[in-house]
């Protein structure tokens, strides 16, 4: 029963981790670039929700509402402004860039926010749990899951059914001949940046309710999702899902073994995928 | 006579430290037809990069419907209603047919072009309309690219060698209906190295030479000799040793 | 048609022989410090050229072979490590132990090339991460080795080094500058040679490069493992000084990939001066700021930021775009005969050393 009850726990942390994955899926897709700031982000994400909450006095998923435009304004800006001038042949300016950013953010939160660890609120929903089958299964968790799987079926709306998905994937294509359609892409590029930081904004809300978060756990975050991305393959939304799920089972059941051997058997896991299956699960696209 | 669509005064054009083209001078009138034709190298297609806007020169150098559009974006271009068909077709890989058309129409400009009127021009692709667009025939993905301009309802409208790794037959076809394309209001730009059929469609004519015009003349007139000396530049001056 | 004696190629300039030249008496004041200077100099000096040997091996990789790590940590914690394993477990004598630790770094990092290769670009750097942090999370697991809290180095093994207090310190110092010396020898003499120029190629195109016959995966998994011994080596070197480890402290993102890049964004990339440039630039800021913290290494993001978008070639980037003046000289030059001058064009040809 403990068993099942991991696996079903991991299983719905997968969710968590598809949503850190999500928005580093969109922006490798529509501009080749990995953004080492990404978990970074999420965590001043989770601190702007708590300054949200706190202001607004308002439960932690009703700040979505200021959050996720806020953040998504963030993403452009930060395109905009300091990305788009990385982006060219060489691969080392937005790493350095992004690397840079990291570094900035984190110790900016820590100046502001300090090194106390803090925590979403979500009152009731923290503790309700629903009864199957003799598993408590959390309400919190749940929607977490749930949440998810909508976000990443409204990706893939937006990347396949969209006016706005066809502009990212010509982008992606052929960035000259997309221009010949009037797209600019500059501004195309800073819309994927604000796509991405939205979901971040959400991915943000339920890590910071489901535990407690400090300045410094933005470079697990990044881990974690890029792990989900790699395990699930590039170029793939529901692949990342996957991916995400298998990354909290093997955490989850690494956890059972030995309370210290969460993360260790994540990391395991993905190393022995990266080993036998380089490109992932499910890829769609080549790094 | 009305004004001509576009005029080409001493344009330059570099790639970093390489200029590629030397104050050129050209014209297209208003509802013409204008072939050029070169030697690989010549400059024809540094030529449509610099009108499309995917290589930027200095403003005045290109006047389109009076305007200079010489420093302007390739999207910003676009917008004014010039349209390109792309030297090796380079279709989005991740868009399928009726995808690359419908985005190659996403300026909406009024006129007579839409999906319907391509299907129309071009049955087969209404066949496969939801295929991946690489996926196609090299004629049939011309036939896309054709289509992808002509959604943008261009008035000036460039195809650049369009004939490039076409079996003959399919070329033939292409140009057959090439006339029917270029009706009313639309001007064209023709580079091809397919000197007869470049012939064939236009009214005006010229040769690029190392990034010069070496020719410029009507086309029903222009003699073979005439066309071999500017295309080769037999009579340049760059002596060797 | 060309005479007998219309050109020569050479290999430096008068300026780079006089460089070499100051260098090298720099070098021999530095070898005589510990007659001169006091314990805290000593061992700042130390420190600096430890940082100088990680900086101009990350340089190696990320400027010359184009992988760029986030996860050199990995090596440094191991080497660490394996120093105080060996010495308290093996017995083994301290200086011994370095050259088994050097081995050891390189025969390790191997098998994690093999698997982290199969990752490009950004994706390869944080897999390096993910390395790093699997180390991290390991040696957590030894009690033996102090677990999450870590351990010191017994006096015992402290003793053996020297028996005197200046003669560890000394014996630090020389051993932290024949590391620094030595890394940077093997990176001059590896580039001058010809695997050494392959991979200059393999960094300004690889596609051109593969089309040579050099063989990219062979060349990168050379360097990385090359990289990684020395990484090693110097992980032990530093902790031998600090004489305490312990998993954080080992495998610290700041201390041994942060502040790493940071120096050789801010001195150069893919340079072999960049990374000397770099350190000096960072030691005088650290002297100068440190007290303020996180301001420090917010400033320090800032500042590195900001040269990689608008200044990219670094701090001795942009000396040699206005002086051409290299002081490792990795180029080569064609020296006209004719009245002895040097063309301007000639000096343009330099390989971007």
């Amino acid at each position: 029963m403990d068993w099942l009850n991991a696996i079903v726990q991991g299983t719905l942390l997968g969710g968590l981790y598809a949503l850190f994955a999500a928005g580093l899926s969109i922006i490798f897709g529509v501009m080749r670039l990995v953004n080492i700031a990404h978990g970074d982000l999420i965590v001043l994400a989770a601190y702007l929700g708590l300054t949200i909450t706190m202001l607004l006095g308002i439960h932690p998923l009703v700040a979505l509402l200021v959050l996720v435009p806020v953040m998504a304004l963030i993403g452009y800006g930060l395109q905009r402004l300091i990305l788009n001038r990385t982006l060219g042949e060489d691969i080392l300016p937005p790493l350095l860039v992004t690397f840079g950013l990291s570094v900035i953010i984190q110790n900016a939160l820590l100046e502001v926010y300090t090194a106390d660890p803090q925590k979403l609120q979500a009152g009731a929903l923290e503790i309700a749990s629903l009864n199957i089958g003799g598993l408590a299964i959390g309400y919190l968790p749940l929607l977490m899951f749930v949440t998810a799987v909508i976000v990443i079926a409204g990706l893939q709306f937006i990347f396949y059914r969209t006016a706005l998905g066809r502009a990212f994937r010509a982008v992606s294509d052929n960035q000259d001949i997309a221009q010949l359609m009037g797209l600019n892409r500059r501004h195309i590029f800073a819309v994927a940046m604000a796509l991405s930081l939205a979901v971040v904004a959400i991915a943000a809300i339920f890590l910071g309710t489901r535990t407690s978060f400090d300045p410094a756990v933005g470079g697990g975050r990044l881990i974690f999702g890029f792990e989900a991305v790699i395990i699930g393959g590039l170029g793939n939304l529901w692949g990342t899902l996957a991916g995400g799920i298998i990354l909290g089972v093997a955490q989850a059941i690494g956890a059972q073994l030995h309370p210290g051997w969460q993360i260790l058997a994540g990391h395991i896991v993905f190393l022995a995928i990266l080993a036998v299956r380089p490109r992932g699960l499910f890829p769609r696209m080549d790094g | 006579m009305a004004d001509p669509v576009l005029q080409i005064r001493s344009l330059d054009a570099f790639y970093g430290d390489f200029q590629a083209l030397f104050s050129l001078d050209l014209e297209v009138a208003s509802d013409g037809v204008i072939a050029i034709i070169g030697a690989n190298g010549a400059g024809k297609s540094t030529l449509m990069r610099s009108i499309s806007g995917m290589l930027q020169n200095r403003p005045d150098s290109i006047l389109y419907q009076g305007e200079p559009i010489g420093g302007l974006r390739a999207d910003q271009v676009a917008g004014k209603g010039i349209a390109l068909v792309p030297e090796g077709r380079q279709l989005f890989p991740s868009l399928s047919v009726e995808e690359n058309l419908i985005i190659g129409g996403r300026m909406r400009r009024p006129g007579p072009w839409s999906l319907a009127a391509i299907y129309d021009l071009f049955p087969i692709l209404q066949e496969r309309r939801h295929q991946a667009s690489t996926s196609l025939s090299g004629g049939q993905q011309q036939m896309v690219a054709i289509g992808r301009a002509l959604m943008a309802n261009p008035s000036l409208l460039m195809f650049d060698e369009i004939s490039l790794g076409l079996a003959p037959v399919i070329i033939r076809q292409i140009y057959e209906v090439l006339p029917k394309i270029i009706a009313t209001g639309m001007s064209a730009i023709i580079v091809e190295q397919d000197i007869s059929k470049a012939l064939e469609v236009s009214s005006h004519v010229y040769c690029l030479q190392e990034g010069r015009v070496s020719l410029s003349g009507q086309s029903d007139t222009i003699t073979r000799e005439q066309i071999s000396e500017a295309y080769f530049g037999a009579r340049s001056d760059h002596g060797l040793a | 048609m060309t005479g007998p004696a219309s050109h020569q190629i050479e290999r430096s300039t008068l300026a780079t022989r006089l460089g070499l030249l100051a260098g090298a008496a720099v070098l021999l004041a530095l070898a005589l410090a510990p007659a001169y200077l006091g314990r805290a100099d000593l061992r700042l000096l130390g420190e600096i050229f430890l940082y100088l040997s990680l900086a101009s091996l990350w340089n190696l990789l990320a400027g010359y072979a184009g992988l760029v790590s986030v996860g050199q940590q990995a090596f440094v914690g191991i080497g660490g490590y394996l120093l105080f394993a060996l010495t308290i477990f093996g017995g083994v004598h301290p200086l011994i132990a370095l050259l088994i630790i050097f081995v050891a770094g390189g025969l390790v990092s191997m098998p994690i090339a093999a698997l982290i290769f199969r990752l490009r670009g950004a994706y390869f750097a944080i897999g390096t991460w993910v390395v790093a942090e699997v180390c991290r999370l390991g040696f957590a697991q030894l009690g033996a080795l102090g677990g999450g809290s870590g351990i010191s180095l017994p006096v015992k093994v402290v003793k053996s080094i020297a028996s005197s207090r200046a003669g560890r310190e000394a014996a630090s110092y020389w051993l932290a500058l024949g590391v620094a010396v030595l890394v940077i020898a093997i990176a001059w003499l590896f580039l001058r040679s010809r695997r050494g120029l392959a991979l200059t190629a393999i960094r300004d195109n690889e596609l051109a490069a593969a089309s040579l016959g050099i063989d990219i995966w062979r060349t990168k998994f050379v360097v990385y493992s090359m990289v990684g011994a020395l990484t090693t080596l110097v992980g032990a070197l530093i902790f031998l000084q600090k004489l305490r480890i312990s998993p954080d402290a080992a495998f610290s993102v700041n201390d041994w990939t942060a502040f790493v890049i940071f120096i050789v964004v801010i001195g150069g990339i893919g340079t072999l001066e960049g990374p000397i440039i770099g350190t000096i630039v960072f030691f005088l800021l650290r002297e100068t700021l440190a007290d303020l913290g996180t301001i420090y290494l917010i400033v320090l993001g800032i500042v590195a930021t900001i040269v990689m978008l608008f200044a990219p070639k670094g701090l001795w980037g942009a000396i040699k775009h206005f002086t051409g003046f290299q002081l490792f000289p990795l180029g080569y030059r064609v020296r006209l005969a004719k009245g002895g001058k040097q063309d301007s064009a000639s000096t343009k040809r330099d390989a971007e050393g």
